[in-house]
């Protein structure tokens, strides 16, 4: 096998998006998953159950809803559209939005049991030390969830690895842009190439356990203990 | 001298909380009453943790909370320490990190307690590189008392601050709280459902009752008020006293101490002579005598009284209490029966008999 005529191209686009899309997820998901731990409204409910969605929906549904949002015509990629002159379907941007939205659950549920199972307690000891409420969740509830935030991101991040129907069809399948390792897997095993299946795909496998077996390492040596 | 007040209004399900306190803002408040008078509830209020839809709060000048004007100063802008029941320590930082949290959110100028200071009166320099979970529970509470102390607070909240501790740690924290007292004269609010625990910090006293606030005002007052027969524990009715040992008396077990012109015998006390000292006498160790002293009795401790009050007489009981001035108050609880046959009236000379003191050192 001949590894310097293979084309990692694809590979380098899959840790990209899933990289950005983890970041982006940890922006987002944060602020929700503190809302869903601490909050008592009636509408928690609606949003935990929108929020789990992408754990149930079948990947096409969420993509041709996507496609159609990103598009042209749609209600996000029509405004883009006009500022910019393209659209967000069948670009790298629009991979990232969909991709966020998919893996949205694996870091938004993590969080949430992270910032449950720190609980009130901490924060209003450090609130009655003179900590405002945002520096009291950087210096205290981030610190003590910091095994969330590791699963989050491993969760999240290992998720956009894996995803693939929302990708092709938000994505389509454009080498460079937005052809991800799972989308080339399959490309190759359509066309025969057997050989570099197996590279993508024992990469992929190998690469994936790797991270998970050092997240449940970690975890399990982490030094803080929630008393 | 400034007063603290506050009226707050606060409903649960199955609780309701409707306290009107006005305090000296000086010395250790503490409230007292049963778990589920509110107790804690009132403390959180008083601490802006609990937001009461109709609230008022102001220390001396200082409004921190006036629902009619929409005002509420969030807990984090409050010059408050609070002690809870648990240190609450943040496990991720050493003792000497947690002690510093809320040192370093203070403005410079503010900062008139300092580590060293607070190391020293709470005898925890040797646990400031330690993480807190090989902190025994009694150290831990040193370290909770000396982090809250070190946002050098305008008021110290302690919410049961002993209750997760055993007796002997118990008895080895409170001569702490009482130095943070003579130290640095930070006014104290301490929740407490345990006579033995307040007996020797209490100045001013709050008794709660179902989310009601039953009575309020100087301890020795509401250790001797008549009207809170029924309404409270009996246990704490009857009176304190603030005497001095003046000498030891080996031979007998006693120690003698000085209560204005009186010279009262205790049980053999370790204090030292002349310190202070603090009695608790309550009103079923008191007995009543008509005649002049010149009967013999085993009990020593006579005090000339002048009978003040007669409480109500409950006709189904059999006692009654009766309000004596020994120079202070002190309530007596004799039968119905002793009463009549004394003929006791208000204005009247008596002797009161002492039979028993409970000793608390300060």
């Amino acid at each position: 096998m001949d590894f310097s005529s293979f084309d990692f191209t694809p590979v380098w686009l899959t840790l990209k998006l899933a990289g950005v899309t983890v970041l982006l997820l940890l922006v987002v998901g944060t602020p929700v998953a503190w809302w869903l731990a601490h909050t008592r409204s009636r509408f928690r409910g609606i949003v935990e159950a929108v929020v789990a969605l992408p754990l149930v929906l079948p990947p096409t549904v969420l993509g041709f809803y996507l496609l159609i949002a990103l598009g042209p015509n749609g209600w996000l990629g029509g405004p883009v559209k006009a500022a910019t002159g393209s659209a967000l379907s069948f670009t790298f941007t629009g991979l990232v939005i969909a991709s966020t939205l998919y893996s949205l659950p694996f870091v938004v549920q993590p969080l949430h049991s992270t910032f449950e199972a720190v609980g009130k307690v901490p924060l209003e000891t450090a609130w009655s030390l003179r900590a405002s409420r945002l520096d009291a969740f950087l210096t205290i509830a981030s610190p003590l969830g910091l095994r969330g935030y590791i699963t989050a991101i491993v969760l999240g991040f290992a998720h956009t690895l894996g995803e693939f129907g929302v990708v092709l069809m938000v994505g389509g399948n454009i080498p460079g842009k937005t052809k991800v390792i799972s989308i080339d897997i399959y490309d190759r095993v359509e066309v025969m190439e057997y050989a570099e299946a197996h590279i993508l795909s024992g990469g992929l496998l190998l690469f994936s356990f790797v991270v998970l077996l050092t997240v449940y390492t970690i975890n399990r040596r982490l030094p803080i203990h929630i008393s | 001298m400034n007063n603290l007040s506050a009226n707050f209004d606060v409903s649960f399900p199955g609780f309701h909380l409707e306290a009107r306190l006005n305090i000296p803002e000086s010395g250790v408040t503490v409230l007292f009453g049963p778990s589920g008078s509110g107790k804690t509830t009132l403390l959180r209020c008083l601490a802006g943790l609990e937001r009461s839809s109709a609230g008022f709060m102001q220390v001396g000048e200082t409004i921190w909370q006036d629902e009619s004007r929409d005002l509420f100063v969030p807990v984090h802008e409050r010059s408050i320490g609070v002690v809870f029941q648990e240190p609450r320590l943040f496990p991720h930082l050493s003792v000497r990190s947690n002690l510093l949290y809320g040192f370093k959110r203070i403005p410079v100028q503010e900062r008139r307690i300092v580590l060293d200071d607070v190391v020293e009166v709470l005898n925890i320099g040797h646990l400031l590189d330690r993480r807190p979970r090989f902190l025994s529970g009694g150290e831990g509470q040193r370290v909770a008392i000396g982090r809250a102390l070190l946002t050098s607070p305008r008021l110290l909240l302690m919410d049961e601050p002993l209750a997760s501790l055993d007796s002997e740690r118990k008895r080895e924290i409170v001569p702490y709280i009482r130095r943070l007292q003579t130290t640095w004269g930070i006014p104290i609010i301490y929740v407490s459902h345990s006579l033995e625990e307040i007996l020797q910090l209490v100045d001013t006293m709050v008794l709660l009752k179902e989310g009601k606030i039953v009575a309020q005002g100087p301890a020795k007052k509401v250790f001797s008020d008549l009207d809170l027969r029924g309404l409270i524990t009996s246990e704490i009715l009857g009176a304190i006293f603030d005497a001095r040992v003046i000498a030891h008396e080996p031979e007998f077990g006693l120690t003698r101490v000085q209560f204005m012109e009186y010279q009262l015998h205790v049980p053999r006390q370790a204090a030292e002579v002349g310190q202070s000292i603090r009695l608790h006498i309550h009103s079923n160790d008191v007995s009543v005598v008509a005649s002049p002293s010149d009967i013999r009795t085993s009990v020593l401790n006579v005090l000339e009284a002048t009978v003040m009050e007669i409480g109500l007489i409950d006709p189904t009981g059999y006692s009654v209490d009766v309000k004596l001035d020994v120079g202070q108050a002190l309530l007596a609880t004799i039968t119905r029966k002793s009463l009549a046959n004394l003929g006791l009236e208000p204005g009247q000379k008596v002797y009161a008999h002492i039979k028993a003191i409970k000793m608390v050192h300060e």
